[in-house]
């Protein structure tokens, strides 16, 4: 089944009921993309498809053929987004990490923090309380975290 | 520059947001098998038969014939075994384990067993198995009570909680050099080593390494041991690789949990609100085996009395057995449930004695010069007041608990600390020591400490810099692996900066002697490598009695003061947290964007602790072990969280640093359930779901 993940087209020969997280991780060895909890509550196994994120445990790897998807790895490794939440400790143990800044992609320009928050509110951390996490996706959008309005 | 106290570029790199760094579940090994652990599905009884329903072609096969030493992981005692023989003591407990190279092979292999069912024990107010006993005394209470003008009486409730570390626990376990390998999620490498020795032999050739860490919480202290037990049997047995990662279902019914407790309370106090006598019950549900429930008794009873001064004051504890998969450690150790019992009491005795909450807690609040229960004197670093006071201020806490009365908004607070270090003489015993490697490049930090998210890393690396006056990006940080890094104890306990930190600043003291004013460079072209290691010496001023429970039960205290604020609708019980205000002294941080991190999750830990994570227990079994209907807080239930942190340096902690990792758990249930009450439900129980504050009378 072909499909593009990050920029470059894939065919891989996998059941089309596997999860689109096990091929990732198993068929193609992209292990950025994590498991948290295997039925699409915590968030860990956020990739984007066609630009939206979606849980990769709930995805049977069919319904991803022909589209674009985006793993971690297509970010590269040097994305603002990445280094804010490692310099304001938005990661503590990381393992929400990938899925999480796959989210916060689609937060938009001038975000609200209850904008960063509904963006995020399918990503379980544990670790911080989420609000060093608003605080990297905030400075990201160029807003000051202490000016951010919660409405 | 000094490193210490500033935001320095963490040690970490960048793997964890790019998804590079290796968890136990990334690594694959050549010829690698999956492992599966079958369990019991009965809460006590007796095996009687087990039949493999399975074409067992492909399959390696181990139950505890197979094990070599002692079937039991070496922990306080040795009462739980790796894999039961005949009896069974709870659910989910191990009994045969299956590794095959399919997963799904293996995931769908049938074993039946058949049990003889015994009648199983849940309530531990009926249990009569006594894991551990603590009794603490002093001055005379029965005399001081009978004087108090008024007594208050109460009994409060806690419930498990699950640690929902977002990574399963996980292990590889592969042959090596005749012995086995283990990589793994865990935050206690030497654990594991003791433990696999006692299962293996002492003579085998055992090597642990942690792997990144996806969280930990106290989650992956001991149940590790039993996970890379399971491993290592199947990979001696196979000769292969064997990973064995837990799902979300199989960690929640099967790992342990934070101990359930009941409480109870006798305060005497005077018409002036001075508390004159403290008589305490602690009641810990330990479930089915020992593992950490002494310790864990031990540190809640210590703090039963909260940061109050008392003369009289008796705390008895107990912790019982019960049919139920064991509890363990959980960021807190059986502070979080015993403070949450003397805060809400004290709110409690402030509305009996009909004064404001905070005056009670000024007039009692531990000063310097104070004995605690255990008759520790407290020193200087003893800042209960001072977070009090900011606390207070900060939040016009008084403003606003006289406006939002009768409103659907509330307020509330509670004063708590935490002891740093292990408790009593732990520190002692456990004679951890920590080395530095004079390298090539520079030194390396060669310690068993894990970084499971806290900053273990960096912050070691801040203090060697500064201690060592070399630039900090010239310290490497070894990875924990048992046969390269010193045994520097458990990453447990709020220890890791304070205690482990306190060694490895004592190494660089020695290196920075040693190296006579060169560069490590300088060093190593000249005369090449070396070593520093340092073990432990505790302050020379404690003394603690193990048997009497008297004494100097830490080193030192953090100390702080939570602030909730709060939305309620008054008829679907559904509480909104509108702001929480975390004030706390932890001696001084070592990196202050790293500590703020430890308070802001551990706030949001015990948000959810207090309101949302309920354990639904069945017959034994967690039955609603799946994140579906166990809730954590997501960003929608995570208000914002107004951080403080007082200074006042601890001069035996590194750079003044004292404990922090814990402290934040303790604060949050009781100053929620405080406003709570402040709404005017008489809530004495957590977690206070909206279907329990429908069942709760109105004050």
């Amino acid at each position: 089944m072909r499909f593009t993940l990050n920029g470059s087209e894939v065919d891989v020969d996998a059941h089309p009921m596997s999860r689109l997280l096990d091929v990732l991780r198993v068929d193609l060895g992209l292990t950025g993309t994590k498991e948290g909890c295997g039925e699409g509550e915590c968030g860990a196994c956020t990739v984007l498809i066609d630009g939206e994120p979606v849980c990769s445990c709930l995805v049977p790897f069919s319904q991803a053929e022909g589209t674009n998807v985006r793993s971690i790895e297509g970010l590269g490794d040097d994305h603002p987004l990445q280094r804010l939440f490692m310099d304001e400790v938005g990661a503590q143990c990381g393992i929400c990490t990938p899925g999480m800044v796959l989210a916060a992609l689609s937060v938009g320009e001038s975000p609200s923090l209850s904008d960063v928050q509904t963006a995020l509110a399918g990503n379980l951390c544990r670790c911080t309380g989420y609000s060093a996490i608003y605080r990297a996706v905030l400075k990201w959008r160029g807003v000051s975290p202490d000016g951010a309005s919660s409405i | 520059m000094t490193a210490v106290g500033r935001n320095v570029s963490r040690k970490d790199g960048i793997g964890k947001a790019t998804g590079r760094a290796k968890y136990a579940d990334d690594l694959v090994f050549p010829g690698m098998l999956h492992g599966r652990t079958i369990r019991s599905t009965i809460p006590r009884g007796r095996i009687k038969s087990i039949k493999l329903d399975f074409d067992t072609t492909g399959f390696t096969i181990v139950d505890y014939h197979d094990i070599p030493g002692r079937n039991v992981v070496d922990l306080i005692e040795q009462d739980q075994p790796f894999l039961a023989e005949r009896d069974i003591r709870h659910f989910a407990e191990p009994i045969l384990l299956l590794a095959h190279e399919s997963l799904e092979r293996v995931n769908a292999a049938r074993v039946e067993i058949e049990y003889e069912e015994l009648e199983p024990l849940f309530d531990p107010e009926k249990s009569d198995g006594i894991l551990k006993a603590i009794d603490i005394n002093k001055g005379d209470v029965d005399a001081a009570m009978a004087k108090a003008d008024i007594v208050v009486e109460g009994i409060y409730r806690t419930g498990h909680q699950e640690h929902v570390y977002i990574e399963p626990n996980g292990v590889v376990a592969t042959p090596e050099n005749g012995g086995v390998a283990v990589f793994g999620s865990m935050q206690c490498p030497f654990y594991v080593i003791k433990a696999l020795k006692c299962m293996l032999g002492a003579d085998a050739q055992i090597r642990v390494v942690q792997t990144e860490t996806g969280g930990g919480f106290g989650g992956k202290e001991e149940y590790p041991s039993m996970i890379a037990g399971h491993a290592a049997l199947l990979a001696l047995k196979s000769k292969r690789p064997v990973k064995i990662i837990y799902d979300r279902l199989e960690d929640m019914v099967a790992t342990t949990k934070r101990h359930p407790s009941i409480v109870r309370h006798r305060t005497g106090v005077m018409r002036d609100g001075r508390i004159v006598a403290m008589d305490v019950d602690v009641l810990l549900d330990g479930g089915a085996y020992v593992t950490l429930s002494p310790v864990v008794l031990s540190r809640g009873c210590i703090h039963a009395a909260g940061a109050y001064r008392c003369e009289n004051t008796r705390i008895r504890g107990r912790a019982v057995a019960t049919n139920t998969p064991p509890n363990g450690a959980f960021r807190g150790f059986g502070a979080p449930q015993t403070e949450f019992a003397i805060e809400v009491q004290m709110d409690r005795i402030a509305a009996t004695l009909g004064v404001d909450e905070v005056a009670l807690r000024e007039m009692n609040a531990l000063r310097p010069g104070d004995t605690t229960a255990t008759g520790q004197v407290l020193r200087e670093d003893t800042s209960a007041l001072a977070v009090l006071d900011e606390a207070v201020r900060r939040t016009e806490f008084r403003r606003k608990r006289a406006e939002y009365r009768g409103t659907n908004r509330t307020i509330g607070l509670a004063l708590f600390f935490h002891g740093a270090g292990f408790t009593g003489s732990g520190e002692r015993h456990l004679n951890s020591r920590a080395r530095l490697d004079l390298t090539e490049t520079g030194v390396r930090i060669a310690v068993g400490s894990t970084e499971i998210g806290q900053g273990t890393r960096t912050m070691h690396a801040q203090i060697v810099s500064d201690a060592l006056d070399i630039p900090y990006e010239s310290i490497e940080v070894a990875q924990p692996d048992t046969s390269v890094v010193a045994d520097s104890g458990p990453t447990v306990a709020s220890r890791t900066c304070m205690v482990v930190g306190k060694i490895l600043e004592e190494c660089a003291t020695a290196m920075r002697d040693a190296l006579g004013g060169l560069t490590p460079r300088e060093y190593f072209a000249r005369h090449g490598a070396f070593s520093v290691e340092r073990k432990y010496e505790p302050p020379d001023w404690i003394e603690w009695d193990d048997h009497t429970y008297r004494r100097d039960a830490y080193a030192t205290y953090g100390w702080g003061c939570d602030v909730a604020e709060l939305e309620v609708d008054p008829d679907t019980f559904e509480v909104k947290p509108i702001r929480l205000t975390a004030v706390q002294e932890f001696g001084r941080p070592i990196h202050p964007a790293l500590a703020r991190g430890q308070i802001e999750g551990g706030t949001a830990q015990g948000l959810g602790y207090a309101l949302l994570e309920r354990v639904v227990m069945r017959n034994g079994a967690m039955a609603n072990g799946q994140l579906t209907n166990y809730t954590i807080p997501t960003t929608l239930d995570t208000p914002e969280i107004d951080v403080v942190m007082l200074e006042n340096p601890y001069p035996g902690g590194p750079f003044g640093a004292k404990g922090l990792g814990e402290l934040p758990m303790d604060g949050p249930a009781p100053a929620v359930v405080n406003a709570l009450r402040n709404f005017g439900l008489d809530v004495r129980e957590i977690p206070a779901t909206p279907e329990h504050l429908s069942t709760c009378a109105s004050l």
